[in-house]
């Protein structure tokens, strides 16, 4: 199946297909999940942050959720060692924005200069390419508050709500069926974690493993980031699992 | 021997720049526009160096081209000109600064209507009035006697009126004729040139012409 196509990024295989890239959006679906759904008054993210053993440190590091300016917060799905790499380079950008133009840097603007970075790595070099999905979350006076999702490919679209990592598939056929314009912030975490219920099996799900955001406005306007309090996560929890533990 | 005016209005900026361009002692040309189209509801004027004035403007101007073009919607005028002294600080530690004293008016929907004044060391202020060259030891006197907030069009030209009589009549260098245009909401509207309303020649009581007999 074209395997002599597959170890170089640089080359197309005969069916049209550069190998190396569907590799890498292999790899972010074996990743943590993130889901962001984009309401009227707010964005919520709900990330699943795997911990690989139980002698980590407890809410050490963000794992998933990074913050890269005063408005905006890129979640990541993949390769934690990539990912860094990559949102260093996000946040490099959003200050050379403020420097040179002393407003805050636009989503857009950011979202495409990572996307070209990811994208240059399957094109020159012959290295491997990044194996990471970023959403994006921000909130601008022009356009409110926005989502963006970019791939290791370098292509990047704004969503309504969006999921990466493990079970994004069944959970965006969730999204699909249950999210509706008029969507409110509270209606925003139930589908969150309704939706990522669903495809998983009870016994491994538990608080501790998650990061959330919340992105407002404040009362001068200002975009305010807040993670979820513990017993907020397990009444959520409680409420939406659709399998009742005993 | 330059002379730069900005005047921040209701919603609107006025500039007004003499139109000589002059080398040495020579007025080489006595219509020359100073001021340079940035984008649609940007202007810059500016002053100093040769070709270190055009050269300068037509980059900022094409910068700001290409990022509309990328990203879809225009600088505001705190970005544009933040942008702008970045450029003039960057380049001033390299071994080509640029020697070019600016004006920047714009109008945006957010902030209105905003006038900045850059000299060629890089420092920028947001002003209601600004002058640069010898004129504005002349000019900023007037302006603090007469200008107020708010003015609207016609009172703002009426001010930049009495400030070119106040350099034609003490700077004694000729700046006979000023170029005239105002940003605003609409867009950039170039105006009639502006001259120093001249004065008829007083009579000096005393003097005759003698007949010599």
């Amino acid at each position: 199946m074209s395997r002599r196509y597959d170890s170089r990024t640089t080359i197309f295989s005969p069916e049209g297909r550069i190998h190396q890239v569907e590799y890498a959006i292999e790899a972010i679906n074996h990743a943590g999940t993130v889901i962001a759904i984009n309401s009227k008054n707010g964005i919520f993210i709900l990330a699943e942050a795997k911990r690989p053993s139980a002698l980590i440190a407890d809410k050490v590091d963000n794992e998933k959720i990074y913050k890269l300016s005063g408005c905006m917060v890129g979640c990541v799905a993949g390769i934690t060692a990539d990912a860094n790499i990559l949102i260093n380079y996000a946040r490099n950008q959003v200050q050379n924005h403020l420097q040179a133009f002393n407003e805050p840097a636009p989503v857009e603007k950011i979202v495409r200069q990572v996307a070209n970075v990811k994208q240059n790595y399957t094109q020159y070099g012959g290295l491997r390419p990044f194996g990471v999905s970023i959403v994006y979350a921000a909130f601008s006076r022009e356009g409110g508050f926005k989502l963006y999702h970019s791939d290791p490919s370098g292509n990047y679209a704004s969503w309504k709500s969006i999921c990466i990592g493990a079970n994004s598939s069944s959970i965006i056929g969730t999204l699909k069926e249950k999210w509706t314009p008029d969507i409110d912030l509270t209606g925003a975490k139930n589908l969150a974690f309704e939706a990522y219920c669903k495809p998983c099996d009870v016994q491994s799900i538990s608080s501790k493993n998650f990061e959330t955001m919340v992105l407002t406005l404040d009362s001068d306007d200002k975009p305010l980031f807040q993670a979820l309090g513990t017993d907020e996560v397990e009444n959520l929890l409680k409420e939406n699992n659709p399998i009742k533990a005993s | 021997m330059e002379c730069l005016i900005g005047i921040r209005g209701k919603d609107f900026v006025l500039m007004a720049g003499d139109s000589v361009a002059g080398r040495s002692v020579v007025a080489m040309k006595k219509d020359h526009d100073k001021m340079y189209q940035l984008s649609n509801r940007l202007l810059m004027a500016a002053c100093g160096e040769g070709g270190d004035t055009v050269q300068f403007a037509e980059y900022i101007a094409k910068n700001i081209q290409l990022y509309r073009m990328r990203n879809g919607y225009d600088l505001s005028t705190k970005a544009a000109a933040s942008f702008t002294r970045r450029n003039l600080a960057d380049y001033l530690r390299s071994s080509t600064p640029y020697f070019v004293n600016l004006l920047i008016g714009g109008y945006d929907d957010s902030d209105g209507a905003d006038l900045y004044y850059m000299d060629y060391l890089g420092s920028m202020v947001k002003l209601p009035f600004g002058v640069h060259g010898y004129g504005s030891f002349f000019v900023l006197s007037v302006m603090d006697r007469y200008y107020k907030e708010d003015m609207t069009r016609d009172e703002a030209l009426v001010l930049l009126q009495r400030c070119i009589d106040e350099i034609h009549e003490r700077f004694i260098i000729n700046l006979n004729s000023f170029k005239v245009k105002i940003v605003d909401k609409e867009g950039i509207h170039v105006m009639k040139d502006l001259r120093p309303t001249t004065k008829p020649p007083e009579e000096t009581p005393g003097t005759q012409s003698m007949d010599i007999v």
